[in-house]
This record gives structure tokens, sequence and C-alpha cells, in this order.
């Protein structure tokens, strides 16, 4: 393969979105929307307190039996309701965070999560947290690829140019 | 400065990193290849990041300037 093939071929990244907190939802969203934009075919798998970030905001209470209720009535889903993982203060935290972003013009992680869908990220649901958390596809939001698991994110991950684990 | 052709303008002044490279990239798929966009940004950052973005998607950077903490990118979409 000649070096301008090379440069023609597009680069991918996997980034395996696991957290949920408001600074590592940031970090994933920020680096997804820009891969994107970079035209990096960027596939996120969406696992474990990851995939309450993926929750439609309206959403409050998710799950089918009462452990499930609970747990989603004690983390608020949506990707406008991510807790800090430090100073959160009941919700001070990222109030404050959300001020600074305004002031100095940084895009919210919600905003960021529809311009990387615009540019053509693909965000792929892991289908055992879904069964876990008693979340079915229409709680999450519209857009999302087909539910997959483990051996379909490793897939991804071993063709990939760069894997985010985050 | 020569002459160019600009079919349409960015103005990204005053936002934070990624978004000028967002803006850019909503803008660029919205004239043809070959055709010119300006970019104008206020982040230091995006002088680095224009000219990776430039490398990774290959829309060329024609034309790149900076004075009084402005910057201006003119690219050319591939």
């Amino acid at each position: 393969m000649t070096a301008a093939a090379a440069a023609d071929k597009p680069k991918k990244l996997v980034i395996i979105c696991y957290s949920g907190e408001l600074e590592k939802t940031w970090a994933t969203m920020i680096l997804a929307s820009t891969a994107g934009a970079m035209d990096m075919e960027t596939t996120v798998f969406v696992t474990f307190w990851g995939l309450q970030t993926f929750v439609k905001d309206k959403k409050r209470i998710t799950g089918e039996n009462w452990m499930q209720k609970m747990m989603s009535f004690m983390q608020r889903p949506g990707a406008s309701h991510r807790p800090l993982s430090k100073m959160n203060f009941m919700g001070m935290g990222p109030w404050m965070m959300f001020k600074l972003a305004k002031k100095y013009n940084v895009a919210k992680p919600k905003d960021l999560l529809e311009m990387a869908q615009a540019v053509g990220v693909t965000f792929l649901p892991c289908q055992m947290t879904m069964d876990m958390f008693g979340l079915k596809r229409e709680d999450l939001i519209d857009g999302m690829g087909e539910p997959v698991g483990a051996a379909t994110a490793l897939q991804l991950m071993t063709e990939a140019d760069s894997t985010l684990f985050i | 400065m020569a002459n160019l052709d600009i079919k349409l303008k960015v103005d990204a002044s005053g936002l934070s990193c990624p978004l000028p490279i967002l803006k850019a990239t909503q803008g660029i798929k919205t004239v043809e290849s070959g055709q010119l966009i300006e970019v104008l940004a206020t982040d230091p950052g995006s002088v680095k990041d224009f000219d990776a973005w430039s490398k990774a998607t290959g829309n060329a950077m024609v034309e790149q300037d900076a004075a009084d903490g402005k910057f201006r990118f003119v690219l050319r979409r591939k």
C-alpha cells in the first residue's frame, strides 16, 4: 500500500464510555465529536454507568423492579444530570461548572453529544447493562445503534487505531 | 493578501475547544469540494488544532494569520 493510500484510509477510534460522572462524560463527548469532525470512524460503546448519560433527559424513573427503579431515583439519568466525581455538593458543583462553561463558551456534554451524532459518530449501548438496569430502547436517546455485547466491543477495539476507556 | 473567493465565513470567536473545529466542520460541509471557507477564532489552541484537523481531513490550509489575539484560517474543502 502506498503512503497516499494509507493516508486516505480513515482512522478508527473506539471509546468505551464506562463512567457516568460529568467530567468524564465531558471528555468522552469532546473527543467523540472532534474525532467525527476529523473524519475518523468513531464508535462509542456505552456501558455500565455510562449508559445513564444516554437515557432521555426527561425520563425520571427507569427500570422494571423496585431495585432498578430505586437506582434510577438515586442517580438521576440523562446527559444534563451528570454528577461530579468530586465537589458534587448535592448538585451545586455541576451547577457551577455549567455557569463557568457558559461564561467561557464551552459546549455542554449534551450539545457535544448532538454534534457527535451529526458528524456520524456511532453510539452502541451495552445489552447486558440495559438488562441489568431494566433500560428499554425507548428509554434511551434517539439515534443510538443496536445493543451489542463485549465480543463486538473487543472486535471493534482490535480493529481500531486508538481505543480509550473513559 | 490574495483576493480569495471565500464561499462561507465561520465566526468562532470567543468559543472554546472543540467548538471552532466543530463549527468549521459544519460549515465546510455546506460548500462544494474545492471551495474555500474562512474561520475566525480567538482560542489560541486553535492554531495547532486547525493544522491537525486539516491534515486529518485533507481539507487544505490555504491561508493562516494571526493579529491581536484573533486567528484566521482559510480552508479548501477536499
